[in-house]
Formats: structure tokens, C-alpha cells, sequence
């Protein structure tokens, strides 16, 4: 359950890091951006859940790109390491500039109130439900788009080998808008639908992304299917780690998955082709 | 404030040494940092340690550390280093945070003792710790620079250049990484312990994310690869975090929240403008003469 909607910003930061080759660690930010791109859709504007959720992919897709294009793309002839540090430091000032507009206060999305679902003896809250629904649907039209659309498989070719896409005239640099515009949008659907859960703050995206990494690096770093296999594998691990640990620590499982995984089995459980 | 220097002096050091010699990331530093700075007060306030000896232990158990998150990822990119270093900086966070038993939670340690604290006047305690802290640099320093010299940095900045000529030509390119990047953590382990018993009090909020930044920052605008950039990187970046303290104050009409955004903002786009135009630095590194 947990796992599925961490699935949503780990195929973000997976995706960018295939065509890219750089872990990009601004998704944090992005993550927060599209929370409160959804929040204002959602209170100002009065839409409901899952519009506001496409309203925060639209939002942290936007500035992904433009945050790429001013960014971090000048900086990639430099290497994924340097490239890596400024999408810290970007991650840090965008992080601040939600912080500027909203402040540090806890946010709470705007949700009819609604009684918990009685499965047997499970309790589902549909809130909970809504999102699980909203991850499968995002996940699916991705695997569609990368499947079946002319610029999927040119995304799908630049991750494979960028050379050879290259001489097949594929432009890299619309790729790689495209892939930011994905990822991040991505990113930001999975900050709301974290969000949606609970409130937002300027620390929401902050708050998971350890749990991301973990997903990416659990499943392969680039491979699409491992970002699932990983965010539901961590998803779990963090469930079941409520049984012997204080729920603090859910997020050093991911840490822990990761150093484990990286020892055991580097290329993580799908290994690194990139779908 | 030059005291600040030091320690961020300290970590631009250390981070050389990893960063700019060995062409290794380190994107948490901080958890090393907070690593240090914890040792060394549990062993001060809890254990009864003298000083050196909780500095000493700090140093020690930092580059333990280090050299488990540089074996972990030993056959892999440097992306791994830098997610694996990021996670390491977010978990010392968190352990800090929740072993109330141990680290008192986000209520933090306080009382750590510092060198003649009590018995001079808080003046003198400033001066005579700056004093400390600028031995440590200087050792750092020489300890560096001699690094930079030897057969040893050599080797380093062919493994940064290309790790494959320098395995080819029979360099243990592993042993020498994991040592270059344990003797960083300590040092950065070394930073952390002074600062904790500078500041007299150690807690989880202390140790931001934003630290790594400070301390990348100071490398860079300073110049990576070079030790005098390091030194020179920090004592811009403290002047640097003043002015924009006193520049905010003048802007009219901000709650304090927006004030501390704008000033992490400049942080974060300042270390950016340097990367994308002055990515040498304001002193470029000059290899030695082998």
C-alpha cells in the first residue's frame, strides 16, 4: 500500500537518472512543489483530490524543466558528480522558496470527511484508497506512453544507448526536457498523494526521499520495473520493521536496504536496463 | 566567527581531500560532522572522558564509519557514494533523534565541556578556543599539503583522473580510496567533536543538510583541489553568511521565516553560480612536481 504510492516519485528519480546518468536529488524539492501545486488547486481552487493531483504534475513537471534547462543542464559536460551537488544546492533554494511562500507551518488538504471501509477485518480508509488508485493510474498510462507512443521509445533509445539514438536522429536535449517534465511530474504526484495521507510542509519531499533512493537503488538505478519492485519491496520492509522498531526509524530501513543490497547484489534486483 | 571558520575550514579540508584528490563525493557530511560531535560528547558528558580523549575517539569511530560506507560501494560509480553518504547523513539524524536513552532525543546533550570553560571569562574561553581550533587547522593543513606531495596524493589524483590507467598500472585503486576517504571522515569527525564542545551543546536540528552545503561551498568558491582554497573557501563563506545576514535585516516588511528562506536560498544559488562559472574556484589547483 505505502510501497505502491512511493512507486510514483521512484520512477522519477529512476527515469531522469536512465537518460541523464545523474541521481538528480532535487526531486525532494520538486516532490514539496507539486504537494503545494495540488494544496492550491485544492483549496483556492476547489477541485478535488485527483484533479489537483494533475495539477501537481503539471506544476513540479514545469519546474522541473525549467529548473533543468537554467540549472543543471549546463552544468552535465562537468560530470553526474558535480551535477549531483548542484541538485542539492538547487534542491536547498527551491526548497526555501516554497518555504517563502508558505512558511513553515503544517498544511492540511481540503477532504470531505469519510468513514473507513470495513473489508473483514481491515480497515481501509478511502482516502488511502483514492491514492493507491491515482499511483496505478499514473504508473499505468507511464508504461503505455513508454510503450506504445513514438517519443516514449525515443526516451526508451536515449536511455538504452544515447550514441545510437543520436545517429537514429533522435534530439537528446527534447528527450531530456521530456524526462525532467515526466520525472519531476512524477515527483510532485507522489509528494501530493504522500501529502494527501497526512499535511504538507516545505520538508515533505525532504521527509521521503531516503525511502526513494531506496526504492531506485533497491530495484536497479534506471530500470523502470525495478523502481516498483523496489518501492514495493521497501514499502513492506518499512511496514514490517514496525514489528521490531519505533516507527521513527521507517526510513533508516531504506538506508539499511540499501547498503544491504549494494553489498549482496549491486545492480539492484532488476539490474540497470532501463525497462 | 573565525571559530565558525575553522570548523567549516576543517570540513572543506577533509572534503578535499576525498572530493577534490580522489575525485570521491561525499554528500554527507554532516552526518559525519554530527557523527563526531556526538562521540565525542557522550564520552565527555556521559563517560566522564577527558576532552582529548572524547576528540580522539570521535576522529577514530568517524573514519570507522567512513570506511564502511566506502568498502559498501567500493565496486561502484561514485553516484552510489553519493546516495549512500546522503542516507548516512539523514540516518545519523534520525538515530540521534529517537535513542532518548542515549543522545536525549531532539532535546540534544547539553553541558558537553569545553577547555577552561567556567574558569576564564566567556572572552577568553573564544580566544583560547580559537586558538585550539586554529592548531587543528593548521595541522590539517600541513597534514594535507604533505598528502598532496607524497607518492599517495599522486596516486589519488591518477585514480580522480582515470581510475582504470592508475589499476593498470598496479596501484590497489580500492585501499587507496577507502583510506582517503576514512582519514576525511576523520578529520571531518575531528570538526564535529571541537564544535560540540565549542558550542557546549549537540542536537539533531543542529546538523541540516544545508551543513554539506556550507562546506561544499566553501571548497569551491575556494578552489577544489587546493588546500589554500579550502582554508581561504571557508573564511569567504563565514563573510559571506554575515553579509547576507546583514543584508536580509535590511530587507523591510519579511516575517523571520522568509528572512532564514532568503538567506538559504542565496546558499544554495550562490554554490550553484560558483559550480556553473568559477567551477575552479578563486585559487585553481597547480599540481605539484612529482
Amino acid at each position: 500500500m505505502a510501497g505502491t504510492v512511493l512507486a510514483v516519485p521512484a520512477i522519477g528519480f529512476t527515469a531522469i537518472y536512465a537518460v541523464l546518468r545523474f541521481p538528480n536529488f532535487a526531486l525532494a524539492s520538486h516532490a514539496t512543489i507539486g504537494a503545494f501545486g495540488g494544496y492550491v488547486a485544492n483549496t483556492a481552487g476547489g477541485l478535488p483530490a485527483w484533479a489537483a493531483v494533475a495539477v501537481a504534475f503539471a506544476v513540479a513537471g514545469l519546474v522541473g524543466v525549467l529548473s533543468d534547462t537554467l540549472v543543471l543542464r549546463p552544468l552535465r559536460p562537468a560530470g553526474a558528480i558535480t551535477t549531483a551537488i548542484a541538485a542539492v544546492a538547487l534542491n536547498i533554494a527551491l526548497e526555501n522558496v516554497v518555504r517563502f511562500v508558505f512558511g513553515n507551518d503544517h498544511r492540511g488538504y481540503d477532504l470531505p470527511l469519510q468513514r473507513d471501509w470495513q473489508v473483514a477485518a481491515i480497515r481501509v480508509g478511502p482516502q488511502q484508497f483514492q491514492n493507491l488508485l491515482i499511483a496505478l493510474v499514473a504508473m499505468a498510462a507511464l508504461f503505455l506512453f513508454l510503450a506504445f507512443t513514438r517519443t516514449g521509445k525515443a526516451m526508451r533509445a536515449v536511455a538504452d544507448n544515447p550514441t545510437l539514438a543520436n545517429v537514429k536522429g533522435v534530439d537528446a536535449d527534447r528527450v531530456g526536457r521530456l524526462v525532467n517534465f515526466v520525472g519531476m511530474g512524477l515527483a510532485g504526484v507522489g509528494g501530493m498523494l504522500l501529502g494527501l495521507d497526512t499535511s504538507i510542509d516545505p520538508l515533505t519531499g525532504f521527509r521521503v526521499i531516503l525511502s526513494v533512493f531506496a526504492a531506485a537503488v533497491v530495484g536497479g538505478l534506471g530500470s523502470i520495473p525495478g523502481a516498483v519492485v523496489g518501492a514495493l519491496t521497501i514499502g513492506v520492509a518499512e511496514e514490517l520493521s514496525l514489528v521490531a522498531l519505533a516507527p521513527a526509524y521507517r526510513t533508516a530501513v531504506g538506508f539499511v536496504a540499501i547498503l544491504f543490497v549494494l553489498t549482496l547484489r549491486p545492480r539492484g534486483i532488476l539490474g540497470e536496463r532501463a525497462y | 566567527m573565525l571559530t565558525f571558520a575553522g570548523f567549516y575550514g576543517l570540513m572543506a579540508l577533509g572534503l578535499n581531500l576525498v572530493w577534490g584528490m580522489a575525485g570521491m563525493i561525499n554528500l554527507g557530511l554532516v552526518g559525519f560532522f554530527a557523527f563526531g560531535a556526538y562521540v565525542s560528547a557522550l564520552a565527555t558528558v556521559n563517560m566522564g572522558a577527558p576532552i582529548p580523549a572524547g576528540v580522539a575517539a570521535a576522529s577514530a569511530l568517524t573514519a570507522g564509519a567512513g570506511v564502511v560506507m566506502a568498502l559498501t560501494t567500493r565496486n561502484l560509480r561514485g553516484d552510489y557514494l553519493a546516495i549512500v553518504t546522503l542516507g548516512f547523513s539523514e540516518v545519523v539524524r534520525l538515530v540521534a533523534s529517537n535513542e532518548i536513552w542515549l543522545t536525549k532525543g531532539t532535546d540534544g546533550i547539553s553541558g558537553i565541556p569545553g577547555p577552561w570553560r567556567g574558569r576564564v571569562t566567556p572572552e577568553t574561553f573564544n580566544l583560547i578556543y580559537l586558538a585550539i581550533v586554529a592548531v587543528f587547522v593548521v595541522a590539517a593543513f600541513w597534514l594535507l599539503e604533505r598528502v598532496r606531495h607524497s607518492p599517495f596524493g599522486r596516486v589519488l589524483r591518477a585514480i580522480r583522473d582515470d581510475e582504470q590507467i592508475a589499476a593498470v598500472a598496479g596501484k590497489p585503486v580500492v585501499a587507496f580510496k577507502v583510506q582517503a576517504f576514512a582519514v576525511s571522515a576523520g578529520i571531518l569527525g575531528t570538526a564535529g567533536a571541537l564544535y560540540g564542545h565549542y558550542i557546549s551543546y549537540v542536537a539533531p536540528d543542529s546538523f541540516a543538510p544545508l551543513i554539506t552545503i556550507y562546506a561544499v561551498l566553501a571548497l569551491t568558491a575556494g578552489g577544489t583541489g587546493d588546500n589554500r582554497g579550502a582554508v581561504v573557501g571557508a573564511l569567504l563563506l563565514v563573510f559571506f553568511m554575515e553579509s547576507t545576514r546583514f543584508a536580509t535585516g535590511w530587507l523591510p516588511g519579511l516575517r523571520p521565516v522568509q528572512v532564514a528562506a532568503v538567506r538559504e536560498f542565496l546558499i544554495g544559488a550562490s554554490l550553484v553560480v560558483v559550480l556553473r562559472w568559477r567551477p575552479g574556484g578563486l585559487i585553481p589547483e597547480r599540481i605539484p612536481r612529482a
